[in-house]
């Protein structure tokens, strides 16, 4: 016979990834808008948020329902715990592709203005990321999410050459000051997402090993 | 099930790759802990435990840094031809609570009962390795059984109030020892009784029957008369299984209040009560003592995938 508590983790599970699911092609749609300039994708991606936030709400209000009811301790204690704050930084991640999308229909209302090279490389690095830290969610995999938290030096890296080049720019003079601080703040949106996914990773190493690996070098 | 709108298909494949059991935190091919793996283990422990086969405890280096006041070593008991207890190695900390955990007959009690030596009373035990009460040998065929157990206070499941007064029922221990001095008595009293928790309700009524108490005050009368004696170590067998919520409450209150007063050593079925008054957890399994640490690290990271599947209730 299954225990009621584990079909409740089950559908918890389920409800996240479709969380993580959702998160993940409002991450993928809001980069490919801003590639193609592509106004009415962007659009797609704000409103797709609600949805997300929807869904957050009912992952915690799960969450605080097996807590209250069963009073999971051990591996069960962890999962719901890591799942409330998963949820967390997943919501956080969609309310970022929105900012990302809102910039994208500012910048093609604009005057065309070419994307920094850099952009392009970390946005493809973060989205891997994340889609490496939902995979390491899924199969528990404390490895994977070890090998999410060394990434983030080179989104990191990414973000403070494209900062520079703005400040650059900037001091040499340019007609298009509007384009490019929206291309900056795009660029510190992507690198917060790469964060959150870090956030996630750590997450699963607790989920797993009950060691709280946050605020310590990646080893 | 939830809808699964647009994403389904994304979704059902992360599904699909999802093999999500209670092995989470532990490997399978070792049985340990993933930081860990220092000990092999082929087979599954509690299989082999069932086998017959030996292996050491876990202890956890929380318990080893705390001063023990009972030193349980290497301890083996017989009940007849079946041997009960299988080389139990414990330390029981001094001034803390101490749970004994696991599922039935897995000799939590025997264990508890060899402490004050309770088993002698059994025909067939026969025992080998020894326990040490503050350094004492409570086995040394020298030791006075009666000297020892008043070193130790015992509540048992079912409250055992003598039929006599409250009063009397507090001061029994030191009646037995001769004390008639109404003065010091009357000190006990209160103070077993407040120390109890028990004082208020019956400052009243202390020359009445103690049978006209309810249970769960019956209970903390045991615990009163128990601590009377100011034990070195009190014993308490499944002391909240025949209460309500209520005064079983009220009895994991006074287990929080004793502590550091008195060092306590509890049997209970109930995980909840164990994780809630305990300092330190033991999880014993067919007469072994297969994991024992802090409580805290036994309720949210043991270091064995067995004590993890025994916590969450996946076995047991």
């Amino acid at each position: 016979m299954t225990r009621h508590i584990e079909r409740q983790i089950d559908q918890l599970k389920e409800r996240i990834l479709h969380v993580g699911t959702l998160v993940e092609e409002a991450i993928s749609k809001s980069i490919t808008a801003l590639i193609n300039r592509d106004a009415s994708l962007a659009q797609r991606v704000m409103a797709s948020d609600e949805e997300i936030d929807r869904m957050e709400v009912e992952v915690e209000e799960e969450c605080l329902k097996i807590l209250a009811l069963y009073q999971p301790v051990a591996a069960d204690l962890r999962f719901v715990v890591a799942v409330l704050k998963i949820n967390n930084d997943l919501e956080r991640m969609g309310d970022l592709a929105k900012n990302i999308a809102k910039r994208v229909s500012q910048l093609a209302a604009g005057r065309p203005c070419p994307l920094p090279p850099e952009i392009r490389t970390m946005a493809m690095q973060t989205q891997e990321m994340v889609k490496q830290s939902l995979d390491a969610v899924v199969n528990a995999d404390p490895a994977l999410a070890r090998q999410v938290r060394e990434e983030d030096d080179a989104v990191d890296a990414a973000r403070q050459k494209i900062r520079k080049r703005v400040m650059q720019t900037l001091q040499e003079g340019t007609d298009d000051v509007e384009s490019l601080l929206r291309m900056n703040s795009v660029s510190k949106h992507i690198e917060r997402i790469a964060d959150m996914a870090t956030n996630v990773a750590e997450d699963v190493i607790y989920m797993v090993e009950g060691e709280i690996v946050r605020h310590r070098a990646s080893d | 099930m939830i809808a699964l709108h647009g994403s389904s298909v994304r979704v059902e494949r992360r599904l699909r790759g999802l093999v999500w059991d209670c092995d989470m935190q532990t490997s399978v091919e070792t049985g340990r802990h993933p930081a860990n793996p220092a000990v092999d283990a082929s087979l599954d422990r509690l299989a082999r435990v069932a086998a017959g086969m030996d292996f050491e405890s876990e202890v956890h280096d929380g318990v080893r840094r705390e001063v023990p006041v009972l030193e349980i070593d290497r301890f083996n008991l017989w009940y007849g031809a079946k041997q009960a207890l299988h080389r139990i190695t414990m330390p029981v900390p001094h001034g803390k609570v101490t749970a004994l955990v696991g599922p039935s007959g897995c000799g939590k009690s025997t264990l508890l009962r060899s402490v004050n030596r309770l088993n002698d009373l059994v025909q067939s035990v026969r025992i080998t390795g020894d326990m040490r009460l503050s350094g004492d040998s409570i086995y040394d065929p020298r030791m006075d059984v009666i000297a020892l157990r008043k070193r130790m206070g015992m509540v048992f499941q079912k409250p055992n109030p003598f039929p006599m007064s409250i009063y009397e029922n507090v001061v029994y221990s030191l009646r037995i020892d001769g004390e008639s001095a109404r003065g010091i008595l009357d000190e006990v009293c209160e103070a077993s009784l407040r120390g109890a928790a028990l004082w208020d309700e019956v400052k009243d009524r202390l020359h009445e029957s103690a049978l006209g108490l309810s249970g769960g005050q019956q209970q903390r009368l045991c615990i009163a008369r128990a601590i009377a004696a100011e034990p070195e170590v009190l014993l308490l067998d499944e002391p909240c299984s025949a209460l309500d919520p209520i005064a079983t409450g009220k009895v994991e209150d006074l287990i929080q209040e004793l502590r550091g007063r008195y060092s306590v050593l509890i049997v209970t079925h109930n995980m909840q009560q164990a994780s809630r008054t305990s300092d330190y957890t033991a999880f014993m399994y067919l007469g072994r003592l297969i994991e024992y640490g802090p409580t805290t690290e036994i309720f949210t990271k043991p270091i064995l995938r067995e004590t993890e599947a025994y916590v969450t209730g996946r076995f047991g």
